[in-house]
Parts: C-alpha cells; sequence; structure tokens
C-alpha cells in the first residue's frame, strides 16, 4: 500500500500496463495528471483536436495489437473524443479513453464544461467508469484495459472527477481482476466443431470469409494453414484486408459494396461459407436476403451477439478464433485427403481470368487504380496504409493489395472522414520502422488536417497522398449514377492548396502530375524526415467500380 | 424453424446485475438503441447486497427475445441472464387501484369484489377508495377491467418480478 493521488495512481497504473504513449490535449478539469504526466516516463503526443488524438489511439492500436490511449479535458474536450470513441467501438479497437470531469460535487448542476460523458458515450464503449473516489482508480485501470483488450476488442472511457484526481488514499494495485459478469475466454463446443467439420469436409464449393476478427486475435498463419489444407478460396472484408496475403493465388479480395469483382460472384456460388469473425455488416453482404440463400454458413465469433444478428446461421460457433481454428485444422487434416485441384478451383482461375484488368485499365492519365497500383511498387510490403473515407477508401481497397496483417488500417463501421491521418500518426508510433501511408480524399483530409502539426512538432513523418478531386468524391459518384448528376453541395473547389498548407505547418508538400512526378516524390518522401503531403489532382469525375448500389444485392454489381 | 422464430408471445427475462449506480441506465439505454420495446422491468433487492435483481417483460419472436438476452449478458455489469419459463416460474405482480365511489352501495361493492380477488383495500377517502392487488399479470388484468365499471381514477402496476420455481 503506497499512499499517492488519484493523478499519480492514475499515472502509475498506465506504467504498469505497459503504456508508453498517450495521445491527448489538456484542459482545467485534467491539468493534476498532466502535471503528474510531466514527471512520468510516459510519452504525451500533443494532438490539435481531440476527435484526431482518439484517431491516433486506434491507430496506434491497429498497427500494434496494442491498447490505445487517449486523454482529453471535460466538457468540449470530452464531446470531440466522442467520434474517435464511436469509430473504435464500431471497428472493435482496443482504446482506453480518459477524461477529466468537473469535481463530484457540481455534478449534475450544470457546472462550467460539465457534460454527461457517461451517458454521451455508454452507446459506443464497450464499459466507461467514473471512479468516485482516487482508491478505486487501481482497479479501475486494470478493469479498463483487460475489458479493452479481450474478448472482442473495444473502447473504454475512464471519466475521473477532479477532486478524485486530487484525493489522497492508500493505493492497492491488482495485478489481476475477476469480473463477474465478463468472461471473454469462450472455448469453441466441440460438437458445433465437429459440425462445421462435417459440412467442410462435404463441401464442394466452400469459401471462406474472413474478418476482422482474424487481425484481431493475431490468427492470420493460422487461417492460411487452414486454407491450403482445404484449398478454399478466401474473402475479406474491409476490416480484414491484409490478414491473408493478396498475391496469394487463393485470395479473392474485399467482398462487398465496393468489393473485388470475383469476391462478389464466387461467394454467391458457393456451397458452404466458414465465416470467422464477420458481423455480415450491410455494406460487406448487400441486401442480406440475397446474400447466398443456398449456401451452408458456418460462423465462428467470439462475441454471442453477432451470431444470428444479421443473418440466420446453420452451424454458429461461439468462441476465440485462435481455439477454434487448432480445433478445425487438427480435425481437417487428419479428415482430408491431400488436395490438389477441383473443379471449383477451376471456376476461381476461370473467373479470375474474366475479369482481369476489367477496372485497373479503365480511365486515362492519373487514374487512382493505376496510381495505387504504382504506390504498392514503391512502398516495402509491410509499410502500413491507412485511408480516408469515400472514394479514397474503397480504390486502395480494391487496388493496393496487401500482404500483411495490421497493414491496412480503415475506418469500417463508422467511416469516419479524417480517420486515416491521425491514425496514419499513431500507427506510425506504433511502427517508427516502417513506412506509414495515409490514402486520402481532400475533403477527407480538410477534416484532420491540423494534426500535420503534431506530425512535424513530434516529429513522426507519414505520408499522405491526396487523390485530390476538388469533389465530396464519393457523394458525387451517388449523385452522378442515381441522382442524375444533380451535384448538390459536393464541389470543394480549389481550396485549400495543399502544397502551401503542409508547408504552412513544416511539413513538404508536392503537387504532381505524372506518374514518374508522382514515382520520384514518393522515393523522397520515403527518406524523408518530415511528414510528406503529395497532392495529386485526378479528374473530379473518376468513378469506383465495381459497385453494387445501396439496397441490392451482390448479384447486381455494375462494372462501370 | 423460421416460422416459429416470428411467432410472438410474452417473454420474462430475469437478470442479475451488479448493484451500482448506472447499472440500469445501461441496460435501459441498449433496450433505447438496438429498438427492443419492452412492456414492463422492474429492479429490486436480492439476496446478495451487492447484486440487483432486473425482471423484464417483452412481447415478441424467439429471435428478438434471443438477440435481446443476448445483448444483455454482453453488458459488462450484467452477471446472469435467463429467460424464464412459464411452466416452472412464480410471477407476481403489484397494483395499486383506485376507484371512484359514487355511494355506500358502490363502496361495498368494491369491498367485495376485492376480497373475491384476495386482494386488500389499502385507504378509504370520501369519493374515492384504493385496492392493492397482487397476483399475476392476468389477475391484475382481470380485477382492472372489474374496477372500470366503477371509474378508475388511477392506477400504478409494478411491473412484474419473478423467480423459478424449486
Ligand atoms: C465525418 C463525415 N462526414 C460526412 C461523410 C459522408 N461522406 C462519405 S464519403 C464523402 C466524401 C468524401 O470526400 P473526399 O474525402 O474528398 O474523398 P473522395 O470520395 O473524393 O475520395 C462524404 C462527405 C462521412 N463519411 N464522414
Amino acid at each position: 500500500m503506497v499512499e499517492m493521488s488519484g493523478s499519480q495512481a492514475l499515472i502509475e497504473a498506465l506504467y504498469k500496463e505497459k503504456v508508453e504513449v498517450i495521445f491527448g490535449l489538456p484542459g482545467g478539469a485534467i491539468i493534476p495528471v498532466y502535471d503528474v504526466l510531466l514527471d512520468s516516463k510516459i510519452r504525451h503526443i500533443l494532438g490539435r483536436h481531440e476527435q484526431s488524438v482518439a484517431h491516433m489511439a486506434e491507430g496506434f492500436a491497429r498497427a500494434s495489437g496494442r491498447v490505445g490511449v487517449c486523454m482529453a479535458t471535460s466538457g468540449p474536450g470530452a464531446t470531440n473524443l466522442v467520434t474517435g470513441i464511436a469509430n473504435a467501438y464500431m471497428d472493435s479497437s482496443s482504446v482506453v479513453a480518459m477524461t477529466g470531469q468537473v469535481p463530484t460535487s457540481m455534478i449534475g448542476r450544470d457546472a462550467f464544461q460539465e457534460v454527461d460523458i457517461i451517458g454521451i458515450t455508454t452507446p459506443i464503449t464497450k464499459h466507461n467508469f467514473q471512479p468516485k473516489y482516487a482508491s478505486e482508480i487501481p482497479k479501475t485501470v486494470k478493469m479498463a484495459f483487460h475489458i479493452a483488450s479481450t474478448g472482442r476488442p473495444g473502447p473504454v472511457l475512464i471519466d475521473i472527477p477532479k477532486d478524485v484526481q486530487n484525493q489522497t488514499a492508500d493505493m492497492v494495485f491488482p495485478n489481476k481482476v475477476e469480473i463477474q459478469g465478463y468472461n471473454p475466454n469462450i472455448s469453441p463446443h466441440p460438437l458445433q466443431v465437429k459440425k462445421a467439420i462435417d459440412l467442410l469436409t462435404k463441401a464442394e464449393k466452400p469459401i471462406i470469409m474472413a474478418g476482422g476478427g482474424v487481425i484481431l486475435s493475431n490468427t492470420s498463419q493460422k487461417l492460411q494453414a487452414i486454407v491450403e489444407l482445404l484449398l478454399a478460396p478466401v474473402i475479406t472484408t474491409l476490416m480484414s484486408k491484409g490478414c491473408f496475403p493478396e498475391n496469394h493465388p487463393l485470395s479473392l479480395g474485399v467482398l462487398g459494396m465496393h468489393g473485388s469483382a470475383e469476391a462478389n460472384k464466387l461467394i454467391s456460388e458457393a456451397d458452404v461459407i466458414l465465416a470467422a469473425g464477420v458481423r455480415f455488416s450491410d455494406r460487406t453482404t448487400g441486401k442480406l436476403d440475397e446474400f447466398c440463400p443456398d449456401a451452408k454458413i458456418i460462423h465462428i465469433d467470439i462475441d454471442p451477439s453477432e451470431i444470428g444478428k444479421n443473418k440466420a446461421i446453420d452451424v454458429p460457433i461461439v468462441g476465440d478464433l485462435s481455439k477454434t481454428f487448432d480445433m478445425l485444422y487438427d480435425s481437417l487434416a487428419k479428415r482430408l485427403e491431400k488436395r490438389e485441384d477441383s473443379p471449383w478451383l477451376k471456376k476461381v482461375r476461370q473467373t479470375r481470368e474474366e475479369f482481369k484488368g476489367i477496372i485497373i485499365d479503365q480511365g486515362k492519365g492519373l487514374s487512382p487504380p493505376k496510381l495505387l497500383k504504382k504506390l504498392r511498387e514503391l512502398l516495402p510490403n509491410n509499410s502500413v496504409i491507412t485511408t480516408e473515407v469515400g472514394q479514397n477508401q474503397m480504390w486502395a481497397s480494391l487496388y493496393f493489395k496487401v500482404f500483411e496483417p495490421r497493414t491496412f488500417i480503415s475506418s469500417g463501421g463508422l467511416g469516419t472522414m479524417g480517420f486515416g491521418f491521425p491514425a496514419a500518426i499513431g500507427a506510425k508510433v506504433a511502427r517508427p520502422d516502417v513506412p506509414v501511408i495515409d490514402i486520402a480524399g481532400d475533403g477527407s483530409f480538410g477534416m484532420t488536417a491540423n494534426s500535420l502539426a503534431t506530425s512535424v512538432v513530434e516529429k513522426i513523418p507519414v505520408i499522405v497522398v491526396i487523390l485530390n478531386n476538388s469533389m465530396l468524391g464519393m457523394v458525387a459518384q451517388w449523385q452522378r449514377l442515381f441522382y442524375n448528376r444533380r451535384y448538390s453541395a459536393v464541389e470543394l473547389g480549389v481550396a485549400p492548396d495543399f502544397v502551401k498548407l503542409a508547408e504552412a505547418f513544416g511539413a513538404q508538400g508536392f503537387r504532381i502530375g505524372s506518374i514518374d512526378e508522382f514515382t520520384k516524390v514518393v522515393k523522397g518522401a520515403l527518406k524523408s524526415e518530415v511528414t510528406t503531403v503529395i497532392d495529386v489532382p485526378i479528374s473530379p469525375e473518376e468513378n469506383v467500380f465495381p459497385m453494387v448500389p445501396a439496397g441490392k444485392g451482390l448479384k447486381d454489381t455494375i462494372y462501370g | 424453424m423460421m416460422l416459429e422464430g416470428r411467432v410472438k408471445r410474452t417473454y420474462i427475462i430475469s437478470t442479475i446485475v451488479e448493484n451500482r449506480p448506472g447499472v440500469l441506465h445501461k441496460a435501459s439505454n441498449m433496450f433505447r438503441c438496438r429498438g427492443f420495446n419492452i412492456d414492463s422491468i422492474s429492479v429490486g433487492a436480492t439476496e446478495r447486497k451487492d447484486l440487483s435483481r432486473m425482471t423484464i417483460t417483452i412481447r415478441g419472436d424467439s429471435a428478438t427475445v434471443e438477440q435481446l438476452v443476448k445483448q444483455l449478458a454482453k453488458l459488462i455489469d450484467v452477471i446472469k441472464v435467463s429467460v424464464l419459463s412459464p411452466g416452472s416460474t412464480v410471477v407476481r405482480e403489484l397494483a395499486l387501484v383506485k376507484l371512484y365511489v359514487a355511494d355506500g352501495r358502490a363502496r361495498s361493492d368494491i369491498i367485495n369484489y376485492a376480497n373475491v380477488f384476495r386482494s386488500r383495500v389499502v385507504d378509504v377517502a370520501p369519493g374515492s377508495i384504493t385496492v392493492e392487488v397482487t397476483g399475476s399479470p392476468d389477475k391484475i388484468d382481470a380485477f382492472i377491467t372489474l374496477a372500470s365499471t366503477f371509474g378508475i381514477k388511477e392506477i400504478a402496476r409494478t411491473g412484474i418480478t419473478a423467480l423459478v420455481r424449486g
């Protein structure tokens, strides 16, 4: 037992959780914590807007597999965090957010900078806490990290009233916690696994649908082993892009509204789908009634509430993916004869041939698919890519191939414009050894471009490639295709000049006019010690294809 | 199976939760966010000081109830969720029913009916009488139907609470 203040206990508890970095922005209600932080070994990275510090924490978490930590003051600091917390919740990212709160005696009286952040974040956190006594802090932090990082990960918020930060108490730091209502270590039921094996061994046209859960559970290798036994093609979602190498002959790419042509086509022909760590989101499945109505679906997830939530399932398996993959592999290895080829694989190859190059060869000049192919050639395989939201994101998903898990980080569930750049900064903090690139749209980058200050001042160099169509491109695409070209509020004009904007922050900016220039600038950026913004003017008329119109089934894919 | 999944009936869900501020908010907020339309919810003490029991009734199909149970179980403060089966469950609700009393005849009629329902008169005032009825929700409904012939001034129902038999 040691006597210390709530703030000291908080920093000590974070230190015990091996936190090395906090992304944050201070204010009156959290000053006591910042005061203690000054003397600690934990690095603080100062953001310029709380939304961005939450995205940085998430980028850090997703690139590293560890918990990302962010901090803000009460009131507007806390409400600015909300978008970032919601983003982490939708994408199951392990983030711990801490907010200052007005003193307990003032709570409920509309005090200066008081908001009910517990109430506000209840539907967008895995759990939240508001310790009322300093002595609760060590255990609260332990629980927060445990909850954020285990089971299906998610964000946890700790809201700490200012008097609790200042209060001293005898602190006990627990080494572990047990939470009665929380048991994240779920082993799959052997009977269910057996049913899955029966289906898989008999399947003639199996497909594996791997979701974000594969990345979260670090089971890419186990997945690959199963794929090679089954010789089944693999489809990923936006959230799992990279969990299976996209240059593997059995990779079909990403499924969904802007899925690859072969993924969308072949999943509809499969007879058995092994869906692992997916949540059947509408952007992935298209119209649900038309999503593989005849296939038998095996669904593995650690979150029981995901099973049957959107899609009726034939063989539900509630369990940790790692354990489940082990069990599946062992039984499959015993029961399956060695396979070399099958009519189904022949079909896969044919389909791939059929669609080969139909999209990538469309468009003239600086077409995004060509640019992204070039970018891939210029980058080492382990580079981390983040994206913004809109066309840029979907082009990246379709045409930028990813080979390793945790190297593609995109706002999937919430679709938050402005996510990519701060997430890139967070990812770079986690992986200073690899290049980190934000594939951006001009609209999205504008939303959090002030994080340039953080990247320059804190010396966290990343590369931003802006596919600049001077448009809120994805909205413009919908207006072009479905609203008779009536552009409403999507033209961004020429402001800002991104080269000057970058320079104003002390970063470097380039505008390029050809693939050759692009190559040269990217090569330079990879060696640069400051952040590089590359402004790539593209046609405002570009569309992302393939596309499944909203509300339609995958078979209604349009190719251009 | 699909058909069965769509048939609506009333389910009683009994939940053991941490006895802490904010737990009811987390549960009811989840119901609203996910569009579950709850008929009643009652919260009260259990044999343990650190735990409360939340009893929820909902009319819905089995698929809806399955989702509700899973979403409840997912809340960190929720320790145990069970769907109670009507056959093996003791179900009780309490209602206070305040009736208009026109005259002495009506007053004695009400007292007689209250006796038949094994309920109690808990307050008598010049123009009204208040009856406490305890029992299954059906019994309370029946009493209220009867009482409405006299004219109902106010009703307060607790929502049901339940325990598995044995
Ligand atoms: C914060 C936020 N506001 C609005 C939207 C709706 N929205 C989706 S895509 C898009 C356009 C994005 O434009 P830009 O970043 O330039 O990317 P582009 O589609 O042109 O590649 C908009 C406005 C959103 N996803 N996020």
